[in-house]
């Protein structure tokens, strides 16, 4: 199963395994043919096709040194080395790499804590370091900082960063991305680079000022091929005295667009700091998970009608004092109760934080900052779903946040999904973590069946198309579509792949970092290509 | 049914060589310990008691109560059983690595699960 980086000799990848054995210990350089299969994409689109993208071998450094040795080792042979943090990025590649014949570089072991800093509300921590570590690690010290968590908790807080990963509390910490402060990176030199405040000996505000002098360099290491995170840090959320969560509905197909105008006038002007939605009750009766495609409007005003059900459902979350979120929650239904005719209001749940035990079984974990793995019993076998998939990937389009970018989303995507044929178990209303954006997410099953495996690619293909055609993109991508994807962003002849193309040709000369992720390849393997 | 199934399967898988592997020189009751840990760090947030948690969800649907949904419950599971899922996988759950968990801690998770539930409550 494994296979050898193409082109290279076999005498000289046999020489690089001796020396990373020697930098790492031998216990952790896996050639064999049983430890190199854990590296599959265990979702992958390609499983047991030739064009599936397996390693040659997979290697677990320690330290910052050891990242180091690994990458001066590879780059002087010309082996491509594929870092992941915990590998667990299920539905975007796993662990394995997008380039067959890549050296996995796994910093599961780099799992230290480096720093909590109460004071500043923030973290140091290494690629290893799991949303489960951190938690654990927040709890036994006695921390009353709260983590931001996506819904599975075993992913990594820096690998899960750099692919743009979000999670359900507070604005400010919801885009993973956006609530780093602070990188350093093994470049393909092996080079140590610091990121903001990092690059000056002797800072204390690393973790406090982002941009330090000059260009922000943090995108650079954002979904990229440019170098190897070994530390980042991040801004922590302190702990809130309270939580509320209310809903709004809304019974008029009409009021879609003045709703999110007002959801967006409220969010950006703080009002409310928790992550909102806005759903259709009467779109996804029947089926929670499914929104179906919205209708004309007085079909669907019919049907409000005749079910009884709300057009719209805003639903909204604060964190903070609970005298300041009630206000807060009074003026959101001030201005819904003048701008809306026969809006209902809804307190769905008060709480006060911390919670005790038993409150916990009682609540979305995921908007407490407690990691779990409870999203994964949407795809279990269960009474309603006896034959569970192999696997899913998520189509993710970024969408106008306005009332006709959400309505037109969801009915070309509906279309475009019910055209050809792609399986679907969730479709969701447009959601976000981003307190800018929409994003209209599609979570597709995926089988061991290649006929099924290649019509699936041919279609998520053509639906990247369709999107683009509308001005929408999708924020990140199974390794199977990244180039489509990227591809898609073609303003002024493609100009974003090709400058990310000679960033790459200047900082790794040799290709060797991460090849072909995110549709940036080195330029050996993108010779004779059109733009 | 299914259960001899699934059993006959993780044989075949072994067929070539055992997964796991014993560290010598630890003692039986250091060795459940140490699985205890490692059970809780990677199989407790989809296999622990809760009937709504992915693991215990889907092996109550595929056993229908003939056998306990959750893992620390079952009276029949041996190392090579729980070797063959934790580094073959199934449906969503994904092969662990060995960087996650070792040929060592693989061990210890298969001296503990292979224990029924009452020799592990006499602890």
């Amino acid at each position: 199963m494994a296979q050898l980086p193409p082109g290279l000799k076999a005498s000289v990848f046999a020489d690089a395994v001796k020396a990373m054995q020697a930098a790492v210990g031998a216990e952790w350089v896996f050639t064999s043919d049983d430890d190199v299969a854990l590296y599959r994409d265990a979702y992958s689109l390609f499983h047991d096709e030739p064009e599936e993208r397996v390693a040659s071998a997979a290697v677990a450094p320690r330290s910052v040194e050891e990242v180091q040795a690994i990458v001066r080792i590879c780059n002087a042979r010309g082996i491509p080395l594929y870092p992941i943090s915990t590998g667990r990025n299920l539905g975007y590649g796993g662990s394995a790499p997008v380039y067959s014949g890549s050296v996995v570089l796994d910093l599961k072991r780099m799992n230290r804590v480096l720093e909590v800093n109460e004071g500043n509300a923030s973290c140091l921590v290494e690629p290893g370091v799991s949303y489960f570590d951190m938690y654990k690690h927040l709890q036994a010290t006695g921390s009353k900082l709260w983590l931001d968590v996506p819904d599975p908790g075993w992913g990594s807080m820096i690998g899960n960063a750099l692919d743009s990963g979000g999670g359900y509390t507070a604005a400010p910490y919801r885009g993973h991305f956006e609530a780093q402060c602070g990188i350093e990176a093994v470049l393909a030199d092996g080079e140590v680079l610091r990121t903001g405040m990092g690059a000056m000996p002797g800072s204390e505000t690393w973790q406090q000022y982002r941009m330090g002098i000059g260009p922000c360099l943090d995108g650079l290491f954002r979904q990229s091929s440019l170098g190897i995170v070994t530390k980042m840090g991040f801004w922590l959320f302190p702990q809130p005295e309270a939580f509320m969560s209310c809903s709004v509905d809304l019974f008029r197909f009409a009021d879609i667009e003045p709703l999110i105008d007002l959801v967006n006038e409220l969010e950006y002007g703080n009002i409310f700091n928790g992550m909102p939605s806005v759903g259709s009750p009467v779109m996804t009766r029947g089926n929670a998970m499914m929104f179906q495609e919205i209708p004309p409007e007085a079909e669907m005003d019919r049907l409000v009608r005749e079910t009884g059900l709300p057009a719209w459902r805003f639903s909204v979350s604060f964190y903070g004092p609970e005298k300041v979120i009630r206000a807060q929650w009074d003026y959101v239904r001030e201005r819904f109760g003048k701008a809306f005719e026969g809006a209902q209001f809804h307190e769905n749940q008060f709480v006060k934080l911390p919670l005790d035990a038993a409150a916990m079984e009682k609540v979305a974990k995921a908007r407490f900052g407690i990691p779990s793995l409870e999203i994964f019993a949407v795809g279990s076998r269960s009474p309603k779903n006896p034959e569970p998939s192999a696997g899913h990937i998520w189509f993710s389009a970024v969408i106008p946040r306005s009332g006709k970018g959400y309505v037109q989303a969801n009915r070309v995507m509906r279309q475009e999904c019910a055209r050809l044929d792609i399986p679907l178990f969730m479709f969701s209303p447009a959601v976000t973590c981003w307190t800018r954006s929409f994003v209209l997410f599609a979570a597709v099953p995926v089988s061991n069946d290649v006929a099924a495996n290649k019509r699936l690619r041919a279609s998520v293909q053509e639906v990247i198309k369709v999107c683009a055609s509308h001005g929408w993109g999708e924020y990140r991508c199974p390794p199977a579509f990244q180039d489509a994807a990227m591809n898609s962003y073609s303003f002024n002849n493609n100009i974003l792949r090709r400058v990310n193309e000679r960033i790459k040709d200047a900082l790794d000369p040799n290709g060797i970092l991460s090849v072909g992720r995110y549709g940036v390849w080195p330029k050996r393997l993108r010779e004779g290509r059109s733009a | 049914m299914n259960r001899i199934v699934a059993i006959a399967a993780a044989g075949l898988m072994l067929a070539s060589a055992p997964a796991w592997s014993v560290e010598p020189g630890k003692s039986a009751p250091a060795r459940e310990q140490a699985g205890k840990v490692v059970f809780d760090q990677w199989c407790s947030a989809c296999h622990g008691p809760n009937p709504r948690l992915a693991g215990t969800l889907a092996l109550q649907t595929k056993y229908e109560g003939q056998i306990p949904a959750a893992l620390e419950e079952r009276t029949d599971l041996t190392p090579d059983i729980v070797a063959s899922f934790v580094r073959g996988g199934v449906a969503w759950m994904a092969p662990f690595r060995k960087t996650e968990i070792s040929d060592a801690e693989l061990a210890d998770l298969g001296a503990y699960l292979s224990k029924t539930p009452a020799q592990r409550r006499r602890k």
